[in-house]
């Protein structure tokens, strides 16, 4: 019976959604107060209900109900609690449903944040907020119920995606779909806006906070799975430009550009009308990245669900919410350029330029992205574009990027004086040439590295030359603003990731190797020893488990674990082991055994040795917590304006007129 | 017009999803043609596994069609589909060269000697580099080769008994009946 309960949770969520949307739209129009005071009421609502079903999903996990087809298909008797938790958001129906919860999440949030904001324009936001969930409340109900019975029930469930039985793996989705979903908060308040026809620099101050928090949240998405693709796939790589990767990185890259550009509106009053497309952007690619995964237009790794059914109603969706939205951009964006003028070399020009660099990174992994769509249509065969493409134009992007950004602090709105520039580029090139040097006698002249050197002392030293000069010229207390410590340490976190790229890729070494019990092999200074293989059982899986013993001139560093798992239907996955350390992973991973009836014989060992590979998450971390400091500044809460009051007083004179 | 631009590529964008949906549920996603289909086999020139002093090249083999067996005695479903290759050996109307992929020679004569030696030429490739040519994502595969050495067919994994009747056979029947 409580399964059926969550369908009608799901479909009263949806009525309530529908009230939220179309309600409020009207009396924002009509300038009917009634109307729109069934905002909230509607959107608390419908949370409950949308938690609700969440809760009794995972309920009919717990207490395996396999009658419930979802359940049954991806959880089994076995199968720990937590990742029956886990399970929850392990395929496509239940991940649509964490979607759609975290949506509510944010929903709530906006309700209890936005008491004063006008009332007009608060409830054209939560309205706008409201329309998203009409959509994807319907394309749960109509194409993917996860309350589906399976009767007769079966006594025991298939199984947990194996790949997904991992920690990294039960937070990555979650956290990546806090940032997709965090960027509809930009997004309505854009349409809100377009809505009312002016975009005041007081609400841009105020939808600053929570596009920082959806990037640091999309930010720990990323990391979270580039950490679970390492340590779980058993390739050693830590980005493979994967469509499905893809489509989380472009909302990453607009939301950096957004980030910027909202700065600049809302200090400045310029770019008003790029704000408001970026923000559009930013939210239809998050969109567009849910699209991919769950349609099968593009196949890989990460598309476990595809069916074209659902495709089709992604689509129409996504032609409403973007084309309409995109429509409305055409038709109502503020045609007067307003904002104060500014200068060759300010601030402005600094953020615009790499505002640029973003869009054209975002708009170029689109392309590389679906690629092979193209070469279908055009008839050109199954082509598609794979890291080489990536791994070029991306680089040659960011390149400026890195370049300016530690005069980016040190530019002032509207125009700067050049002898300070001159200085910053003294210093912090000279520290960073000198560095590269010094560091060209460690990696063999490997060019790769050494720029990744130069490259961490370049970011690191512009931005300690900032923090310097705040210190000396800012009084305290007011040194360091969260917006400022914030933005420092996500410049910095650049620097960590770029040495972290950098490094890494050019020095790892890679062995793939036949190893016999007692052989060794040399990598460096490490020598790994291999100790054979014996059996083992984990609570729902049994495995062949390797002992690779490594030393160092001598004396013993680690010992090794790599696993090949064998799941109770029969999947198996390699559970590389690797021993993380702060300037070099030791990384191996067990292959094939080289006599299938002696498993403890030789086998085929992968061994890998990673310098610096932990920076590249360290750093990403950095930026998340840039975006985080960021967004708790103090200044963007909201004090009511003085404008605000007289619109919520016009409107009341119009209410006692009717 | 210019604020129209956003909205007319995500236009467009749309026609390539639609028109993707619509792909994809026409097509086998797991079809990859080879793009050596129809096109001359690359040159090869690999010792003779029991001979490895003696070397055959592609223009060796000219002149008659074969069916060039890629496998390897640690190759799994090589095993799976040996039976089936073995049993339809002597009627396939062609030659079946064995292609011995990134295999110690030892290990691959023992497999042979347990499982079967079915074929009529045995080559051997231990580095795997000519493999490359021919575009071998794993073994098994296997490619039918005419007389005048372009590639016919092509087939990806095992060759179980339902692929030998329906796709091995009726490909080398087709070919062998345009020959003059």
């Amino acid at each position: 019976m409580t399964p059926e309960l969550g369908q009608l949770a799901l479909i009263l969520a949806l009525l309530l959604a529908l009230a939220q949307s179309i309600l409020p739209l009207v009396g924002a129009w009509r300038g009917n107060r009634a109307l729109m005071a069934v905002a909230r009421p509607a959107a608390a609502g419908q949370a409950v209900f949308v938690a609700m079903a969440f809760g009794i999903l995972a309920w009919a996990f717990l207490r395996f109900d396999f009658s419930v087809q979802y359940v049954a298909e991806n959880s089994n008797l076995a199968l720990p609690w937590y990742y029956r938790i886990a399970a929850v958001w392990g395929a496509h129906e239940g991940s649509l449903l964490l979607w759609i919860l975290i949506l509510n999440l944010w929903t709530v949030a906006l309700l209890a944040l936005s008491q004063k904001l006008p009332e007009v324009f608060a409830s054209r936001v939560i309205a706008v907020m409201g329309l998203i969930a009409v959509g994807f409340l319907a394309f749960i109900i109509f194409t993917s119920s996860p309350f589906g019975r399976l009767l007769p029930s079966p006594g025991d469930g298939a199984d947990l995606n194996p790949v997904l039985q991992d920690p990294g793996m039960t937070f990555h989705p979650p956290m990546l779909y806090m940032g997709y979903v965090g960027f509809s908060v930009a997004f309505a308040f854009s349409i809100a806006a377009l809505l009312g026809g002016e975009l005041e620099q007081a609400w841009v101050r105020w939808a600053r906070p929570w596009t920082n928090l959806a990037w640091a949240f999309l930010t720990c998405g990323i990391v979270a799975g580039s950490w679970w693709a390492y340590a779980e796939l058993g390739w050693g790589g830590w980005w493979f430009w994967d469509p499905v990767e893809n489509a989380s990185f472009m909302p990453w890259l607009v939301g950096v550009a957004l980030i910027h550009a909202q700065a600049v509106t809302e200090k400045r009053g310029s770019l008003r009308a790029w704000t408001i497309l970026l923000s559009i952007f930013a939210f239809s690619l998050s969109l567009l990245g849910t699209f991919l995964v769950r349609s099968g237009v593009l196949t890989s790794v990460h598309a476990f669900a595809s069916d074209p059914r659902r495709g089709l109603f992604i689509l129409a969706f996504l032609t409403i919410v973007v084309g309409g939205s995109l429509l409305l951009y055409a038709l109502r964006a503020p045609k007067v350029l307003g904002g104060k003028p500014f200068n060759v070399v300010s601030r402005e020009t600094a953020i615009l330029i790499s505002n640029l660099m973003f869009t054209v990174a975002a708009a170029m992994v689109l392309l590389g992205t679906l690629f092979p769509l193209v070469g279908d249509a055009l008839d050109l065969g199954r082509v598609s574009v794979g890291p080489p493409y990536f791994g070029f134009l991306f680089p040659l992007l960011m390149a400026p990027v890195v370049l300016l950004l530690p005069f980016g602090p040190f530019l002032r709105w509207g125009k700067t004086d050049a002898p300070l520039i001159r200085q910053v580029l003294l210093r912090a090139g000279i520290a960073a040439v000198a560095c590269a040097i010094v560091a060209a006698f460690f990696v063999d002249g490997q060019l790769k590295a050494i720029a990744g050197v130069g490259s961490l002392v370049w970011l690191g030293i512009g931005v300690l030359l900032y923090a310097a000069k705040r210190w000396r010229e800012v009084p305290r207390g007011r040194r360091y603003p969260a917006e400022m410590a914030g933005m420092l340490l996500a410049h910095l976190g650049v620097g960590v990731f770029v040495l972290g790229v950098l490094l890494s890729e050019s020095l790892s070494v890679t062995r793939d190797v036949r190893m016999a019990p007692g052989e060794s092999q040399r990598i460096g200074s490490y020598e790994f020893r291999f100790d054979g293989v014996h059996h083992t059982t984990g609570p729902n899986w049994t495995a062949d488990q390797g002992t690779i013993t490594v030393t160092r001139n001598g004396s013993d560093v680690t010992v090794m674990h790599p696993q090949k798992r064998t799941y109770p239907r029969g999947q198996v996955q390699t559970e590389s082991s690797v021993d993380p350390g702060f300037t070099r992973d030791l990384y191996v991973a067990l292959g094939e055994p080289m006599d299938a009836n002696d498993l403890e014989g030789a086998w085929a060992v992968r061994l890998y040795y990673k310098p610096f590979i932990r920076w590249i998450w360290a750093g990403g971390l950095l930026m998340m917590l840039g975006g985080l400091v960021c967004a708790g500044d103090k200044r963007f809460r909201i004090k009511r304006t003085a404008r605000a009051e007289a619109a919520d007083a016009v409107l009341a004179a119009q209410e006692t007129r009717a | 017009m210019n604020r129209l631009l956003p909205f007319i590529a995500f236009m467009l964008l749309v026609g390539l999803f639609g028109f993707g949906i619509w792909w994809n549920s026409h097509h086998d996603q797991n079809a990859i043609p080879s793009p050596l289909l129809d096109k001359p086999a690359p040159e090869f020139s690999l010792p003779k596994l029991y001979e490895p002093d003696q070397k055959v090249s592609k223009a060796d083999l000219l002149g008659q069609p074969y069916l060039l067996n890629v496998f390897a005695s640690w190759c799994i479903e090589c095993g799976v589909e040996h039976p089936v290759l073995s049993a339809a050996a002597p009627t396939l109307g062609v030659q079946l060269v064995g292609y011995n992929y990134k295999d110690a020679p030892a290990d691959a004569m023992n497999w042979l000697q347990k499982h079967g030696n079915p074929y009529h030429l045995l080559i051997a490739d231990e580095p795997g580099q000519t493999a490359i040519d021919f575009g071998v994502y794993g073994a098994p595969e296997s490619f039918l080769i005419d007389a005048n050495g372009v590639i016919r067919y092509k087939h990806i994994g095992p060759i179980t008994a339902e692929v030998m009747a329906n796709e091995v056979k009726p490909a080398i029947t087709a070919m062998l009946k345009e020959a003059p």
